[in-house]
C-alpha cells in the first residue's frame, strides 16, 4: 500500500514537472480555466432568466447541481481522462508491453500515468458556486447532510473512474477508440442539469445505465437534506457493483491482450 | 490558370479518396456524428422550461424545431481540418502534404467535404422525424428562404473549414493551437445561438452576435429553415455571411504563406 503511496507521488511530481516544462501553454491553460468556470453558467442563467423555477428546481438549487458537476468534470479532466488518453495510445502502438511488464498492478500504472493540474481549479470554483448559492438560499446545510454528499461524491468520482475503464477495456478490442471517450464527455454534459428534467426513456438511462443522476442530482439532493435514505443506499450499492464490473472487465481485457506486434 | 487547372482535375478524385475513408472507417464515424448530443439536452432543458407558457415566441414544438435545425446543419457543417492540422503540424507529416502540386489546404477541404454524405445520411432522417413530429407549421414556406438557407448552409461550411484552418495554421506558430480552438468553441457555442437561441439573449448581447462570425456558422441558417428572419433580412444577412466567408479564406491563405515560410518540419 504504502509503495503504492509513493509511486502515486512520483508520478504525479512528473506530470507537473511535464506541464510547467511547457510555460506559454501552461500560463494560457491557467487563464483558460477560469475563463470556462464563468462561461459555463451562462446556458443556466439565460434558461433561469425566463422561468424562476425548472422541473421542480429554482436557480440557486440547480446551482448546486452545476457545482457539483464543476467539481466532477473537473476530476475527470484533471486526473482521469489523461491517462487513459495515454492508454489508448499505448494499445495502438503497442508500447503497453513496457507497462504490463513493470512489478506493479497496470491497472494502477495505467490510470495514473499523467496528471493535469489546472482543471483543479474547477473544484474551487465548483465548491464556490454551491458556496454562493447557499448564501443566497439564506440557508446552512447541515454537517450530516454535508457528509452524505461528501461520500456521494467518492462513489461518483469512482462510477466515472469505472466508465472509464470500461471504456479502455473495449480499446483492447476494437483499437482505436478515443473517440468513445469524447462520446462520454458529451453524454456527461447532461450531468450539469438537474435530473428531473429528463423524463421517460432518458430519466432511465441516466439513472440506471450511465448513473449521471447518482454523480450530480444527488450530492445536490443530499446537500439541500432532499435526498431519500434508500436513493443514497441504491446510489451506493450501484457504484460498487459498477466499479467491480469494470475491475472484472480490466481483467478479462488484460488477457486478451496480444500486442500490436505479435 | 495552371493551377486552377490542377485542382479542378484532382478534385473529384480527392472526393472519392475521401468518401472511401468515411466508408471504411464508419464505426468511428458515427461515434463522432453521435457526440453532437447537446442540441438534445438543450432541447430537454427547455422542453422542460416552456412546459406550462411558451417563452418569447417559442413553445415546446418552436424548440423542438430549433434544436433539430440545429442538429441539422451542425452535422451538414461539421469539418475536423483543425485537428488534422495540428496533428500533421506536430508530428511532422505535412511535408508529404506540401510537397504535392496541389495547396494542402484544398486537399484537406476535399477530405472533409467527402463526408458529407455520409452525414446525410443521418442528417435527412432526423429531418424527416423533425417534420413529422412537429409539423409543417414550423419551418418556412417561402421558396426564397429555403433556396437562401441552402447557400447559407454552404456559407456555413465555408466560414466554418476556414477558421478551423486559420487556427490549425496557428499551429506553425504556436504550440496551443487547439487551446485555442477550444476557446474559440466556447465562444461558438454561446454566440452562434447553438446552446440557446439568440433571440433569448438581452438585445446587446443579439447585437454583438449579428457582427460576429459565430451566427452564420449555426444561428442564421437554423432561424432561416425555422421562419425567424423576413426576406429582406435573410439576404441582407446571406450578404454578410458570404463577406465573412470570403475574409476568413482570404485570411487562412496569408497565414498559410507566412507560416509555411517559417515552418521547420520536426524531425525532417
Amino acid at each position: 500500500m504504502l509503495r503504492y503511496a509513493r509511486l502515486l507521488g512520483v508520478e504525479m511530481r512528473v506530470s507537473l514537472a511535464l506541464a510547467a516544462q511547457y510555460r506559454a501553454d501552461f500560463v494560457l491553460e491557467g487563464v483558460m480555466s477560469l475563463f470556462w468556470l464563468g462561461w459555463n453558467i451562462v446556458p443556466l442563467m439565460v434558461v433561469f432568466g425566463v422561468r424562476p423555477t425548472i422541473a421542480g428546481w429554482s436557480f440557486n438549487e440547480a446551482l448546486i447541481v452545476m457545482g457539483w458537476f464543476t467539481i466532477l468534470r473537473s476530476l475527470l479532466e484533471a486526473a482521469i481522462n489523461p491517462s487513459l488518453l495515454a492508454v489508448v495510445e499505448h494499445i495502438r502502438k503497442g508500447t503497453l508491453d513496457f507497462v504490463l511488464l513493470k512489478p506493479a498492478d497496470a491497472q494502477f500504472l495505467v490510470s495514473t500515468v499523467r496528471f493535469e493540474l489546472w482543471p483543479l481549479l474547477g473544484v474551487a470554483g465548483g465548491a464556490v458556486l454551491i458556496g454562493d448559492a447557499f448564501v443566497r438560499l439564506g440557508q446552512a446545510p447541515q454537517a450530516l447532510h454535508v457528509a452524505v454528499a461528501a461520500a456521494l461524491l467518492l462513489l461518483a468520482a469512482l462510477v466515472l473512474y469505472s466508465v472509464w475503464i470500461l471504456v479502455i477495456s473495449a480499446a483492447f478490442w476494437v483499437v482505436r477508440l478515443d473517440n468513445l471517450a469524447y462520446l462520454f464527455n458529451a453524454i456527461f454534459d447532461a450531468a450539469r442539469w438537474p435530473s428531473s428534467v429528463f423524463r421517460g426513456f432518458l430519466r432511465v438511462v441516466f439513472t440506471f445505465v450511465i448513473p449521471l443522476a447518482m454523480m450530480t442530482t444527488y450530492p445536490a439532493e443530499a446537500l439541500l437534506g432532499r435526498l431519500r435514505l434508500q436513493a443514497a443506499l441504491g446510489a451506493g450499492l450501484g457504484a460498487l457493483v459498477f466499479a467491480s464490473l469494470a475491475r472484472l472487465t480490466w481483467r478479462r481485457a488484460i488477457a486478451h491482450y496480444t500486442s500490436a506486434s505479435s | 490558370m495552371n493551377r486552377l487547372y490542377t485542382i479542378v482535375r484532382a478534385y473529384p478524385t480527392l472526393l472519392r479518396i475521401g468518401l472511401a475513408e468515411a466508408i471504411a472507417y464508419r464505426a468511428e464515424f458515427i461515434v463522432w456524428m453521435l457526440t453532437t448530443t447537446l442540441p438534445l439536452i438543450m432541447l430537454v432543458v427547455f422542453a422542460a422550461a416552456a412546459r406550462e407558457a411558451p417563452i418569447g415566441r417559442f413553445g415546446q414544438a418552436d424548440f423542438a424545431a430549433y434544436y433539430l435545425a440545429t442538429l441539422i446543419v451542425r452535422q451538414m457543417t461539421g469539418a475536423w481540418v483543425v485537428w488534422e492540422l495540428t496533428m500533421e503540424i506536430r508530428q511532422g507529416t505535412l511535408p508529404l502534404k506540401l510537397l504535392r502540386p496541389l495547396h494542402p489546404l484544398i486537399a484537406y477541404s476535399a477530405e472533409n467535404l467527402a463526408a458529407i454524405p455520409m452525414r446525410a445520411a443521418i442528417a435527412v432522417p432526423i429531418a424527416v422525424v423533425m417534420l413529422i413530429f412537429t409539423g409543417r407549421a414550423h419551418f418556412t414556406h417561402d421558396p426564397l428562404q429555403l433556396f437562401t438557407f441552402l447557400v447559407a448552409l454552404c456559407g456555413a461550411w465555408l466560414l466554418q473549414f476556414a477558421f478551423m484552418s486559420i487556427i490549425g495554421t496557428l499551429g506553425m506558430y504556436i504550440e496551443s493551437a487547439l487551446a485555442v480552438f477550444d476557446l474559440w468553441m466556447g465562444l461558438f457555442a454561446v454566440l452562434s445561438g447553438y446552446l440557446v437561441p439568440l433571440e433569448l439573449f438581452p438585445h446587446w448581447v443579439q447585437k454583438v452576435a449579428n457582427v460576429l462570425p459565430f451566427r452564420y456558422m449555426l444561428g442564421f441558417p437554423v432561424e432561416l429553415l425555422t421562419g425567424g428572419l423576413t426576406r429582406g433580412g435573410a439576404l441582407r444577412q446571406l450578404g454578410l455571411q458570404w463577406a465573412w466567408a470570403g475574409a476568413a479564406l482570404l485570411g487562412a491563405r496569408a497565414l498559410w504563406r507566412a507560416g509555411t515560410r517559417r515552418y521547420e518540419a520536426y524531425g525532417g
